[in-house]
C-alpha cells in the first residue's frame, strides 16, 4: 500500500505545481492579489507532498521492499544499509525524484526567503518554477515513475552496480543536482524580470546571492564526483572528458559567467540583456546535462529507442523551456545593451572579456560532447571525440583568462587608468616569473607546460595577495572582497594541482612477485603478499605493499579486486597513501599465473590541490552570500 | 573614445576570441577525432592508415593469451577477427565473450596494437559500438555481397 501513497503524493504535487504555475502568473499579469497570494501555500503544499513521496521510496529501499521495480533492479537485501539510502537516487527514476525534490526545495526557500520582495516578482519567480516543476513532475509520472510495482515481487534485489557502492554515491548527485537545480532559481528570476519589464539593480541584488548558492554546490558537487572517480574507477585520472562529466562542466562555466555579469548589473545596472541570456542559458544547459546523462542518448543516439517516449518528452519539454525564454527574451529584453557608460580599460570590460573566453569554453566543450551524437544520427559514422580534442581547446582559452583574473580585480568601475594598475602589478608579475622558473627546476625538469601553469597561478596568486595587503590598510574589507580572492585563489590552487600532475607525475604498470619492489618518483613500492579477505556482499583479493622512502618505512597499503556475490563483475578498489604534496595510488590489475599479479602505481604530486582549489571557490562562494549588504537590504526592504 | 567605436572596438575583440577558439576547435576536430571501424571494414582494408582509429565487437572465447604485461586477444564480430596486443592492466569489465572497444594502430604485421581498452561501466551492457559491428557483420552476410553499399 505504501508505495501507492507516494504514487498519489507525487499525482497531488503535479496538479498543486500546475496551480502553482499558473494562478500566480496570470494574477501577477492581471493584478488579482487573491492569486497572487497562492504562490507561497502552493509552493510548501508541493514540497510537502515531494518529501512524502521521496521519503516513501526511501522507506521502500530501506525495508526492502522487491515489490517496486525500481527498488528491484537497483538494491538487495545484502547491501550495506548506507548505501540502500545512497541507491535511492542511483538509477533514473530516483534520481529525478530527486531532481524534483530539490527543485521544490529551492522553490520553497525562495518563498520563505523573499519576504522583503513585493509580492509580483515572489508570485513570478515562484510561478515559473511552478511550471518547470509541473513539466518534470509530468515526466516523471508518464515515463519514469520510481513506484511501479513488480508483482510478483522479486525474492531478491538485482542490487546496486558495485562501482556506485561508495559514499560518493551519498553525496555527490545531491551536492550536483542541488547546483543544477539552483540555475532554475536564477533563471526564475530572469524570466520573472522580463515578465514584469523590471529589469534592474534590484533584480540583480536579488538574483546574485541565489547563482552564488547554486554555483559554489555544482563547485562542490563536480569535485566530489572527480574525487570519486579518481580513487574509486582505478584509473587514477581526475578527469576524462567523459560526456557526463561534461554535461555538468558546462553550466558551471556558464553559471561562472553568470556570477560576474550579475556583479556589473547590480553595481552599474549594464549587461541587463547579457545577464538575462547567460541566466536562462544556464539552466537551459543544466536541463541539458540532466537529460543527456538520464536518458541514455549518450550511450547511443539509438538507445532513444529503448524507451522513446522518454527522449522525446525530453526534447519536447527542452524544446518548450528554451523556445518560450528566448521568445519571451526577444520580445523583452531591454534593447540598450551595454547600460551604464564605461570606458575600455574598466573593469566593465575586463568582466565582460572574461565572460566572453568562459562562454566559448563551454560552447567549446559543448560542441566537442555533442558532435559525435549529431554525427550519428545523421547517420554520417562514429565517431569519438576524446580528451585531447578538450586539451587543445580548452586549455588554450583558459590561459588568456587567467590572465585577465590577474588585472580584472584591480581595475574600478567605469574607468581606470591601465598604467597605474601595472605598476602596482609588477611585482606580481615578477614572482609569477620566479615560480615559473624556479618550481619546474625544483621538480627536476622544466616543461614549457608546466612553465605556463605555474606562471599563471602564480601571477593569480601573487595579484591576489597584493591586492588583499593594499585592502587591509585601506579599511576593513567586506566578506564578498574575501570571498571573491578566496574563490580566484582556489583557481590558482587548482592550477597548480593540474600542472603538476600533469608534468610529473610517473605511471607504471608492472608484473609483481609477493618481495618485489617497485619505485616510483622517489618512492619504493614492496609486494607482502596478496590474501584473501571477505567483505559484507563481497570477496577480495587484497595486497598488502609496504611504502617506503629511502628505506623509511612510510605506509602500509592495501589494494583490493573486489567480487561482489551479486554481480559476476569484480571491482578494482585502489590503495592511496595522501599528503599534502603527493598521492601514492597503487591499484591491483589481475593475477598473472604463477603467483604473479599485474599491479599499477601512481605517484601524483599535488593531486589533493585540484580538489582543494575547488573547496576554496565554494568556501568564496559562501563568504559572498553571507555578505552584510544583502542582509541590509534585505532589513531595509523589510521596513 | 565614442561610444559607437568602443563597442566596436569590443564585439571585434569578441569575434577575435571566438574565430580564435573555432579556428583551434577545427584544428583539434581535425587531429583527435578517432573514427569507430568494425572489424569486417579493417579486414577489408577499409580502415584509416596511419591514423588511430577505434574497433568495436566481442572478445573472441578463448583467444586471450598473456606474455607477461602483456596480452594477446582477438577482436571479432562474429564474421572477421582482428588480432590485438595490449600492454598494461585491462579494465575489470573486460572479459571473454563480451564486448569491447579497442582504441589504436595496426602494425606492419596485420595486429592491432591497442592504447586503450574500454569496457563501460556495466557487466549486462554492451558498447553500442560493439553491438553496431555485430549487426553490420550480420547484415552483410545476410545479403552476402550482392549488396555491399546498402548498410552504409
Amino acid at each position: 500500500m505504501i508505495p501507492e501513497f507516494g504514487q498519489y503524493a507525487l499525482i497531488l504535487a503535479l496538479c498543486v505545481a500546475c496551480i502553482q504555475g499558473v494562478l500566480p502568473l496570470i494574477g501577477a499579469h492581471q493584478g488579482r492579489r487573491e492569486w497572487l497570494v497562492l504562490a507561497r501555500p502552493a509552493a510548501q503544499t508541493v514540497f510537502f507532498l515531494l518529501a512524502i513521496a521521496f521519503g516513501i521510496l526511501t522507506w521502500s529501499f530501506y525495508i526492502n521492499d522487491f515489490s517496486v521495480l525500481y527498488v528491484a533492479e537497483h538494491s538487495n537485501s545484502q547491501l550495506p544499509i548506507i548505501y540502500r539510502l545512497g541507491a535511492v537516487w542511483g538509477g533514473h527514476e530516483g534520481s529525478l525524484l530527486l531532481w524534483i525534490f530539490l527543485l521544490s526545495t529551492w522553490t520553497i526557500l525562495v518563498a520563505q526567503l523573499s519576504k522583503a520582495l513585493d509580492e509580483f516578482m515572489v508570485a513570478r519567480v515562484i510561478g515559473v518554477l511552478g511550471l518547470v516543476s509541473s513539466g518534470l513532475l509530468l515526466f516523471v509520472l508518464t515515463t519514469s515513475n520510481p513506484f511501479t510495482r513488480l508483482l510478483p515481487a522479486a525474492p531478491d534485489g538485482r542490487s546496486l552496480n558495485p562501482l556506485l557502492q561508495d559514499p560518493g554515491l551519498v553525496f555527490h548527485p545531491p551536492m550536483l543536482y542541488m547546483g543544477y537545480v539552483g540555475f532554475s532559481v536564477a533563471f526564475a528570476f530572469a524570466i520573472a524580470s522580463l515578465l514584469s519589464g523590471r529589469l534592474d539593480a534590484a533584480w540583480a541584488r536579488w538574483s546574485r546571492p541565489w547563482t552564488t548558492a547554486a554555483w559554489v554546490f555544482l563547485t562542490l558537487g563536480i569535485a566530489l564526483g572527480s574525487w570519486w572517480a579518481y580513487y574509486k574507477l582505478g584509473w587514477g585520472g581526475w578527469w576524462f572528458w567523459d560526456p557526463v562529466e561534461n554535461a555538468s562542466f558546462i553550466p558551471w562555466l556558464v553559471g561562472t559567467a553568470l556570477l560576474h555579469s550579475l556583479a556589473v548589473t547590480e553595481k552599474r545596472g549594464g549587461f541587463k540583456s547579457w545577464t538575462v541570456l547567460l541566466a536562462i542559458t544556464a539552466f537551459s544547459l543544466s536541463l541539458l546535462g540532466t537529460f543527456l546523462v538520464r536518458s541514455g542518448v549518450l550511450t547511443s543516439v539509438h538507445a532513444f529507442a529503448t524507451d522513446p517516449r522518454r527522449g522525446v518528452f525530453i526534447l519536447i519539454f527542452l524544446v518548450l523551456v528554451v523556445g518560450s525564454s528566448l521568445a519571451l527574451y526577444a520580445w523583452r529584453a531591454p534593447k540598450s545593451t551595454m547600460g551604464g557608460k564605461f570606458s575600455l580599460s574598466s573593469r566593465e570590460t575586463f568582466i565582460l572579456l572574461g565572460n566572453v573566453f568562459l562562454v566559448t569554453s563551454a560552447g567549446s566543450v559543448l560542441l566537442g560532447t555533442l558532435y559525435p551524437l549529431l554525427i550519428d544520427a545523421l547517420h554520417l559514422g562514429k565517431i569519438s571525440v576524446g580528451p585531447p580534442y578538450f586539451n587543445s581547446v580548452f586549455v588554450p582559452i583558459m590561459i588568456p583568462l587567467l590572465v585577465l583574473m590577474g588585472i580584472g580585480p584591480w581595475t574600478n568601475w567605469k574607468n581606470t587608468n591601465l598604467l597605474t594598475v601595472i605598476k602596482r602589478l609588477w611585482l606580481a608579475g615578477l614572482v609569477a616569473l620566479l615560480a615559473a622558473i624556479l618550481i619546474p627546476l625544483m621538480m627536476g625538469e622544466f616543461t614549457w607546460l608546466a612553465g605556463i601553469g605555474f606562471l599563471l597561478a602564480f601571477w593569480v596568486i601573487a595579484s591576489g595577495c597584493l591586492q588583499i595587503v593594499r585592502q587591509a590598510k585601506v579599511g576593513k574589507p567586506t566578506r564578498s572582497f574575501i570571498g571573491m580572492q578566496l574563490a580566484h585563489l582556489g583557481i590558482a590552487i587548482f592550477v597548480i594541482g593540474v600542472t603538476m600532475v600533469g608534468a610529473y607525475q610517473e605511471e607504471k604498470d608492472v608484473r609483481m612477485l609477493a618481495g618485489e619492489t617497485v619505485s616510483v618518483g622517489g618512492y619504493q613500492i614492496q609486494l607482502q603478499g596478496v590474501n584473501k579477505v571477505p567483505g559484507p556482499n563481497y570477496e577480495a583479493m587484497r595486497g598488502t605493499f609496504l611504502l617506503s622512502k629511502n628505506g623509511q618505512p612510510q605506509a602500509t597499503m592495501y589494494p583490493e579486486k573486489r567480487n561482489y556475490f551479486s554481480s559476476t563483475m569484480p571491482m578494482t578498489e585502489a590503495a592511496i597513501d595522501t599528503s599534502l604534496t603527493r598521492d601514492i595510488y597503487v591499484s591491483l590489475g589481475e593475477e598473472l599465473g604463477d603467483t604473479s599479479w599485474a599491479v599499477r602505481v601512481y605517484y601524483k604530486p599535488f593531486v589533493d590541490w585540484i580538489w582543494g582549489g575547488c573547496l576554496f571557490m565554494a568556501l568564496g562562494g559562501i563568504l559572498a552570500i553571507s555578505d552584510k549588504r544583502y542582509r541590509i537590504k534585505l532589513k531595509k526592504l523589510a521596513t | 573614445m565614442k561610444p559607437r567605436h568602443k563597442r566596436a572596438l569590443i564585439i571585434i575583440a569578441a569575434l577575435a576570441v571566438i574565430g580564435i577558439a573555432a579556428l583551434l576547435i577545427l584544428n583539434a576536430l581535425n587531429s583527435n577525432i578517432a573514427l569507430y571501424v568494425t572489424p569486417s571494414e579493417v579486414a577489408a582494408g577499409k580502415a584509416p592508415k596511419g591514423q588511430a582509429f577505434r574497433i568495436g565487437g566481442m572478445v573472441k572465447d578463448g583467444s586471450l593469451r598473456r606474455d607477461g604485461l602483456t596480452v594477446h586477444f582477438v577482436i571479432t564480430d562474429l564474421v572477421k577477427d582482428i588480432p590485438v596486443a595490449y600492454t598494461g592492466i585491462l579494465p575489470d569489465l573486460f572479459k571473454e565473450g563480451k564486448g569491447a572497444v579497442i582504441q589504436g594502430r595496426m602494425d606492419a604485421q596485420g595486429e592491432f596494437i591497442a592504447s586503450e581498452v574500454l569496457a563501460k561501466h556495466d557487466e549486462n551492457y554492451m558498447p553500442p559500438e560493439a553491438k553496431h559491428a555485430l549487426e553490420q557483420a550480420q547484415k552483410n552476410g545476410n545479403n552476402n555481397g550482392n549488396n555491399n553499399g546498402s548498410n552504409k
